[in-house]
């Protein structure tokens, strides 16, 4: 099958030259100002301490790898979805046994707490000044947060 | 040349011209509704009805100085913003907005679209690191996750339509919708898709790589005049871009609802591939103003553990009830 690209290639291109014209004119347009303030990090008003280089917390990162296992996965069933009706039934089967294991893995990782965003200590010691509820009581004579409930390890702290 | 067939020179200006117009006075049309919702009036100054605030915006960003960091990674700095607005024509390119309109009709055009929508990420993920700005980096992060997140089952969502229609042609698809649009039978691939959508575009209520009110603007904390403007415009395109996928999937694109065609084919397919269009964009401004933003894990737990089981049971259930029916 011959497919003529011509007016794809040319729509590419107009969008293309019309987004980086935008950026240059508007880089030569824009006004030049240098003042003592003017190569700061902004951080709302606050002076920047140490460099944006940051660790990353653990869970984006376990994002990442779910996110490469189950877009695999969709890489196969966009194959599948695609010649169900050649495949037949038997095609069909073997989908499911397929998504069968990776809603176990998805179960199975659930459990084991790789969508949790707040460590066990985090949740602990959240459990310990707001408890179970998520409401925040505030002592009124005192002023501090009252505990509801204590945590039934108190290990955490 | 200057005929209404799909590639012409008059399609190609149409798109774009449509797409740019649409999605610019959608940022006026989204203020005064919100101005609306919210009981006080909105942009109303510039122009008739403030129509021209958006002009005057443009020209204020065009003057604007343009500050690239000086403890940035320039040349990433600059290409990022560009990335967003590029990807979000480009996957316009496919999108039939009537029988013979339209940039290009590629038989893989749902693929085309996700390919996209792929790289779009790259413009959040690459303007917050490349900032070199501790929200920026922040709102990268939680904005690489998010949509890595929900294009999973963003994919997997519209495969009952693949099934359905037995194309990745979006024409086909449309033409597939002549005995009942999918929204029908594919219910819940509809719930998941505009949500993913959503996600997917990081609007509101899943503007979480911005959040301006915990980490300053999030990715584009350090951008400034016509760069923002760009990461600005690409949103509103993606936003374009989810309100006329959403009725091509699963509305019957330019088909007309209960025959309620009228004169010429290609006109009566506008007015109301336009009128579904509209509809959705409204929808958008709606939930914007409806809805609160969710907490960082309760919107990855949600994605996760609720969208993508339910995805995929979908899937199956599609699958099946097409093979039982074709014997």
């Amino acid at each position: 099958m011959n497919v003529d690209l011509f007016p794809l290639v040319l729509y590419s291109v107009i969008v293309i030259v019309l987004i980086v014209a935008l950026t240059a004119v508007s880089h030569l347009l824009g006004q030049k100002r240098k003042d003592h303030a003017t190569d700061e990090v902004y951080e709302s008003g606050m002076l920047s301490v140490g460099s944006a280089q940051l660790k990353i917390s653990v869970p984006f990162y376990l994002t990442a790898i779910l996110f490469i296992i189950f877009d695999l996965e969709a890489v196969f069933l966009f194959a599948w979805a695609i010649s169900i009706r050649e495949t037949g039934w038997l095609g069909y089967a073997e989908v499911f046994i397929f998504i069968a294991i990776l809603i176990a893995g998805l179960v199975y990782l659930w459990r084991a707490g790789a969508l949790e965003w707040r460590s066990q200590r985090q949740r602990d010691d959240r459990l310990h000044t707001i408890g179970k509820s998520g409401v925040v009581n505030i002592d009124k004579k005192t002023g501090k947060a009252h505990k509801t409930e204590q945590p039934k390890q108190g290990g955490a702290h | 040349m200057f005929s209404f067939e799909v590639g012409s020179l008059l399609n190609i200006a149409f798109v774009l011209g449509a797409g740019l117009v649409v999605s610019i006075m959608m940022i006026w049309v989204e203020r005064r509704f919100l101005g609306f919702f919210s009981d006080r009036l909105g942009p109303n100054r510039v122009g008739p009805f403030g129509l021209f605030q958006v002009i005057a915006d443009a020209v204020k960003m065009l003057t604007k100085e343009d500050w690239i960091p000086p403890f940035s990674d320039k040349f990433t700095f600059v290409v990022a913003p560009m990335i967003l607005p590029i990807v979000m024509l480009l996957s316009l390119a496919v999108i039939p907005f009537g029988p013979g309109v339209g940039v290009m009709d590629l038989n893989i055009g749902l693929l085309w679209i996700f390919a996209m929508a792929g790289l779009a990420s790259y413009s959040t993920m690459l303007g917050g690191l490349a900032s070199n700005n501790k929200f920026a980096l922040l709102g990268s992060l939680r904005g690489a996750g998010q949509m890595i997140s929900y294009e999973v089952f963003m994919g997997i969502s519209i495969l009952g339509i693949v099934i359905l229609s037995d194309s990745f042609s979006l024409r086909e698809i449309v033409e597939a919708q002549r005995d009942g649009w999918f929204v029908i039978p594919q219910f819940f691939g509809f719930i998941v898709f505009m949500v993913a959508g959503m996600a997917e575009s990081h609007r509101w209520p899943f503007d979480l790589p911005e959040g301006e009110a915990e980490i300053i603007s999030g990715y584009n904390t350090e951008y400034s005049g016509m760069k923002f403007g760009l990461f600005m415009i690409g949103e509103y395109i993606g936003m374009v871009v989810m309100s006329a996928l959403i009725p091509v999937l699963f509305f019957g694109g330019w088909l007309a609802p209960f025959g309620l065609e009228f004169g010429n084919e290609i006109f009566s397919g506008l007015f109301w591939m336009g009128a579904k269009t509209t509809f959705f964009l409204l929808f958008f401004v709606l939930v914007r103003a409806a809805l609160v933003r969710p907490r960082y894990d309760q919107l990855m737990s949600y994605g996760w553990l609720v969208m993508l089981p339910l995805s995929l049971v979908n899937l199956l259930i599609t699958g099946a009830v097409v093979l039982y029916q074709a014997g």
